[in-house]
């Protein structure tokens, strides 16, 4: 039910990949690792709406509509034809738009560089941030131990 | 006699001038930022997102900030916010088991795979005032251990193993949805869980401890209790596939209930469900409670007559901001209801008197 499968078609997953990392990215982050936009033609200007987060009932069972949250979408093209887009947690329509031009550049030759620069680092931000609040976490997970019962 | 009456217009600006005015305060006082509510006062943002029914941090942190700490009064912001977004789509159902837990504690197994892990929790605190808090302290960070990475299983899995616990019925892939057609009654099971989930934290609260105290006789295990984040995947029509666009804090509870079994079912466990917004746990949990309580035709159980059991009158009462629309409506002016009001007392109090006064005069 979830992503695509990566054996049969690895580019999809690898651009829901990065998709992702750049929607989950914290503006300013992004707008730091990726100051400079280059040139581009909007074929949907930066629009703020919401999606319906579902849930399952009972966590397994049928869906339910949990609530909305708000996100931003964008589509634009690149001078070179590329066509890029996102959609990005929150109200940020210039998140949504530098998520996009990073979409659109991982279509080109500056892939490489653009993965090293940009996506690398967000992705090793998200996965040390994870890991220390799963540490926290852990810190605080209870060890239960027995007490010497009188009737041994 | 009808007179269509206008004014009060210079009265309610300059309300709304000291309203501003009484909301910044003492202004020897710094003023409180966006940021610094959304950071510090981060439960009374869940509960804002969770009752708004619209997950954002910064708004719900500024509807706070403007209805100067009055959470209900933040949520109808909240809410009449949103019906201005347009629609931009719907989520595939979040997947909890693969939840990032901070916090996953069950009441009825000590050893339950992947531990009782307490997270960030007012639990076992002695509720004692900390006075410290009352000057500018440094906290220190929180201490770390080594976690063992990996998905942890929900526990009500380890009882569907054995067939002790009753399985959750698949559905249908669109649920209904009650911010775009009106409530109908009974309700199915999505139905009542949207409800419930935008529902008042009180209103639910208040409820869910009736069932303990009798009224429904669902004596309640807390199954499963967690805490963490999950990813929000959403299909991008154009793209032919679907990204994660979010990563959001929920507060999951599994409750698990005994049940005698009935013509068609074994005796077995039953559950009841609550996701919430945020960490929400009070929410959480009392939502389990009712959820469980609303389910009694399904599972084959008497209607008791307990408020809790009664689907009408718990979602039609649950959502705050119907309720105190139409509370607080009753102090807006009246006159002309009043006046006929007025007008038929005294006509009636008219006739008794003269009533009294005729037999009087006959004799």
């Amino acid at each position: 039910m979830t992503k695509t499968d990566p054996g049969s078609a690895p580019e999809i997953f690898d651009r829901q990949g990065w998709m992702g990392v750049l929607a989950k990215a914290a503006p300013a982050r992004l707008a730091a690792l990726f100051p400079d936009e280059p040139a581009h033609a909007m074929l949907r200007a930066p629009e703020v709406g919401a999606v319906m987060v579902r849930g399952h009932a009972g966590g397994t069972g049928a869906p339910f509509n949990l609530g909305e949250m708000t996100v931003t979408r964008c589509t634009l093209r690149l001078a070179g034809g590329q066509v890029g887009h996102a959609m990005v947690a929150g109200r940020d329509r210039v998140h949504a738009r530098r998520a996009a031009l990073v979409d659109a550049l991982m279509q080109t030759d500056r892939a490489g560089a653009i993965r090293a620069a940009v996506l690398e680092p967000l992705v090793a931000e998200a996965a040390a941030a994870r890991a220390t609040r799963a540490a926290k976490a852990a810190a605080t997970r209870v060890e239960f131990f027995t007490l010497v019962r009188g009737e041994d | 006699m009808y007179v269509a009456v206008k004014g009060g217009e210079r009265a309610i600006e300059n309300a709304h001038a000291w309203l501003a005015e009484e909301r910044r305060g003492d202004r020897a006082v710094p003023e409180l930022t966006v940021a610094q509510i959304r950071e510090q006062m981060a439960l009374a943002v869940n509960r804002v997102m969770a009752e708004g029914s619209l997950y954002d941090p910064d708004l719900a942190a500024l509807a706070i900030k403007q209805a100067r700490g009055d959470l209900i009064e933040a949520i109808f912001l909240i809410r009449a916010y949103r019906t201005t977004l347009p629609r931009l789509g719907a989520s595939r159902p979040v997947d909890t088991a693969a939840m990032a837990c901070i916090r996953r504690i069950s009441a009825t197994f000590k050893d339950a795979p992947g531990g009782q892990v307490l997270g960030p929790t007012f639990d076992y605190t002695h509720r004692l005032l900390d006075f410290a808090l009352m000057a500018e302290c440094d906290v220190p960070p929180a201490p770390e251990a080594s976690a063992t990475p990996g998905p942890v299983p929900h526990i009500t899995g380890f009882l569907n193993r054995d067939g002790l616990i009753q399985t959750e019925a698949a559905g249908e892939a669109t649920p209904p949805d009650l911010t775009r057609e009106p409530l109908e009654l009974p309700a199915s099971r999505p139905l009542r869980l949207q409800a419930l989930a935008r529902g008042d934290e009180g209103f639910l609260l208040g409820l869910a401890y009736s069932t303990q105290r009798g009224y429904a006789r669902n004596h309640a295990f807390v199954g499963e209790l967690r805490i963490g984040t999950v990813a929000v995947e959403v299909d991008i029509p154009e793209l032919g596939f679907a990204i994660e666009v979010a990563e959001i804090e929920l507060t999951e509870c599994e409750t698990v209930n005994q049940f005698a079994g009935s013509k068609t079912e074994p005796p077995q466990f039953t559950r009841g469900y609550g996701l919430v917004f945020g960490q929400t746990e009070r929410k959480a949990i009392s939502m389990a409670l009712v959820d469980r309580a609303l389910r009694w035709r399904e599972l084959g159980e008497d209607f008791l007559g307990a408020a809790a059991q009664d689907e009408e009158f718990v979602l039609s009462h649950a959502d705050n901001i119907q309720a105190t629309g139409f509370l607080e409506h009753i102090k807006l002016p009246h006159y002309v209801d009043f006046q006929s009001e007025l007008e038929l007392v005294r006509r009636i109090r008219a006739e008794a008197e003269l009533a009294q006064a005729q037999p009087e005069a006959a004799e």
